[in-house]
């Protein structure tokens, strides 16, 4: 018993104890900035292969879609408007089904063991690799959709958005499979949002009289709005990126056409099909469009951190 | 007196119904996309499935009817996702022991938590166009070009947001009565944070790393100029080197394949690919519900 409480008596912390500390500390400060490096070493990366190309077409690279490895002239415009156009009509058809879902999940008008159900089914469609869309869509969502092109086409052929004859794949495609692959996203940000707001915004509208959907529209959605932007900005950060499922079903042509109808191109895509080949100035060229590609997104990116900081709820 | 029933027939009640509709019609079209996908998946992929499939190598498109099998993809997936982790699980818990524990809200905190939400929304391509220019073209790995190697480090930089993500969230909901009593009886900061706060947060980091890994392995786009691909059977650690096969790329490649016997080998990838996926999802979100109902009581 007294050789124990001796061994406890004097007990001090040994050198080499302060100095695992201190260690552990700095490593553990060196590894959370690798984050740093990384984003860092990204960027300069890629703004320094892209120089030889930068410096040859400037801002016209941005402009004209000459895309042409024989003659040496490269322009990207093509893929720049597939790009934008593509996630933004994506996200316009997506906001209204999102947000739709997401207050059907937080209102209660069924039992909360289905809401909880459905909720981790649009959860669920996030974590299918993009690959496996891009497979479904070539295969199943594509014929599926044939005859519904021509109609759009015979019908609103007028429309310069649906000028060209439908064949096989095309932009239209990509904005469809894109929908299902950012639904998850708003859903579940605009969930989260909802949730948050709370319950005595509600039970004061209701006191005062107001329907269900009337505290819908006038207290809970303005009250979530920014979180919900908040989550609409990630999605079009995350379409603009999206690679595999687009690539596969967008129809992969630099031509350029206002018509969602015909073949289109993004950045990614462009990236995915020419990066294994290319050689020279393309290259270059490439990393080019990666570039434009990489700040159109971390500008989408960093703008939505600054909503939610901005915005936060403060209730 | 009218006014104190429902009435069925009044605008604001009608609306109501409108919208409460519209909103279903909304939930109907939000979920029909993942049962459709996942019933054909299963049905077109489930049927492909024979004992050669995991076994053989994968015929060159084109030059028979018989497709062969995806053993080396199979294999490829599973090594590159364990490089991926062998790399992003020290950095990221590392990184988020950090900021969970040591920083104290200083602008380097500050700087490393956008950090980490600007690179997980980086596109996955740039990863892969990152480490083509850095790894692929520079030849650095011992002179190999496409390698699986530099597969599974596109892969970790796409793993390392969510890895430092949860971790730091996982740590900082460990209660801080625990770090006051470990330091109080004279524990010092790594043994109070090994031994105390990271084993109590293991099971929530444990779940979203899993997560992570689970979402890096469907990944293609960072894979298809690094990792590049490959239909011979992987025999030795020198293969790390060498172009690698993975499952999301043997499917992004036969799905383009004009020859049916390639796009059905395509479909049984798929099909080995979302089940496990969507197993450990749902695995790890009965245990999330587990672990909820446990804690209430």
């Amino acid at each position: 018993m007294e050789e124990k409480l001796a061994l406890f008596k004097n007990r001090k912390r040994f050198g080499i104890e302060k100095n695992i500390d201190i260690i552990f500390k700095n490593t553990a400060l060196v590894l959370s900035s690798f984050v740093a490096i990384i984003l860092l070493g990204i960027v300069l990366v890629v703004f320094f292969q892209s120089f030889e190309s930068f410096s040859r077409y400037g801002l016209k690279f941005l402009v004209t879609s000459e895309w042409n490895p024989v003659k040496d002239e490269y322009g990207a415009f093509t893929a720049i408007y597939g790009t934008l156009i593509t996630s933004f009509l994506s996200l316009l058809i997506t906001i209204p089904l999102g947000v739709g879902t997401a207050i059907f999940i937080t209102e209660d008008f069924v039992p909360k063991v289905f809401r909880e159900i459905i909720g981790s089914f649009v959860e669920l469609l996030a974590a299918i690799p993009s690959v496996v869309l891009g497979l479904w869509a070539i295969f199943v969502i594509e014929p599926f959709f044939r005859a519904f092109f021509v109609f759009l086409h015979n019908f609103f052929g007028w429309v310069p958005l649906f000028s060209t004859e439908p064949t096989g794949r095309n932009s239209l495609l990509a904005i469809l499979i894109l929908v299902v692959m950012l639904l998850p996203i708003v859903t579940s940000i605009a969930r989260d949002s909802l949730n948050q707001v709370p319950k005595k915004l509600r039970n004061a509208s209701y006191g005062i009289g107001a329907g269900r959907w009337k505290t819908i529209f006038s207290v809970i959605l303005p009250a979530a709005l920014s979180g919900i932007m908040a989550g609409v900005l990630l999605a079009l950060g995350r379409a603009m990126g999206e690679t595999m499922a687009v690539t596969m079903i967008i129809g992969n042509s630099n031509a350029f056409s206002w018509s969602l109808l015909s073949p289109g191109y993004t950045i990614s895509s462009m990236l995915a099909n020419q990066f294994g080949e290319a050689d020279g100035s393309q290259v270059s060229s490439l990393f080019y469009a990666a570039f434009v590609l990489m700040i159109l997104s971390l500008v989408v990116n960093i703008f939505a951190q600054w909503l939610v900081k901005k915005f936060s709820l403060k209730y | 007196m009218n006014s104190l029933f429902y009435q069925k027939n009044s605008p604001r009640n009608i609306g109501d119904k409108v919208f409460t509709s519209l909103s279903l019609i909304c939930v109907v079209i939000a979920i029909l996309p993942l049962i459709f996908l996942v019933t054909y998946i299963l049905i077109k992929g489930g049927a492909q499935i024979t004992p050669e499939l995991f076994t053989l190598e994968p015929n060159p498109p084109g030059d028979d009817l018989d497709a062969g099998g995806i053993n080396p993809a199979l294999i490829g997936t599973l090594i590159i996702t364990t490089i991926a982790s062998i790399i992003a699980i020290p950095v990221g818990v590392g990184g988020g022991i950090y900021l969970a524990e040591y920083s104290k809200g200083g602008p380097f905190s500050r700087f490393i938590r956008f950090g980490v939400n600007v690179l997980a929304g980086v596109p996955s391509i740039i990863a892969g166009v990152f480490i083509y220019a850095l790894i692929v073209s520079t030849k650095i790995l011992f002179g190999s070009m496409y390698s699986g190697l530099a597969g599974g480090m596109a892969l970790s930089i796409l793993m390392l947001p969510t890895v430092i993500k949860t971790t730091d969230e996982g740590l900082k909901l460990v209660p801080n009565e625990l770090r006051y009593a470990s330091l109080g009886v004279g524990a010092s900061m790594y043994t109070t944070i090994l031994k105390i706060t990271l084993p109590s947060a293991f099971r929530s980091i444990a779940t979203g790393v899993v997560l992570g890994i689970a979402r890096a392995a469907g990944e293609t786009a960072p894979l298809i100029f690094t990792a590049l691909f490959s239909y011979y059977y992987i025999t030795g650690f020198g293969d790390l080197f060498y172009e690698m096969g993975s499952l999301a790329v043997l499917i992004y490649n036969f799905a383009l394949e004009p020859y049916d016997a390639q796009n059905q080998l395509a479909w049984a990838a798929s099909f080995i690919l979302v089940l496990s996926i969507l197993s450990v999802n749902i695995f790890s979100r009965i245990l999330a519900a587990l672990t909820e109902k446990t804690k209430r009581v």
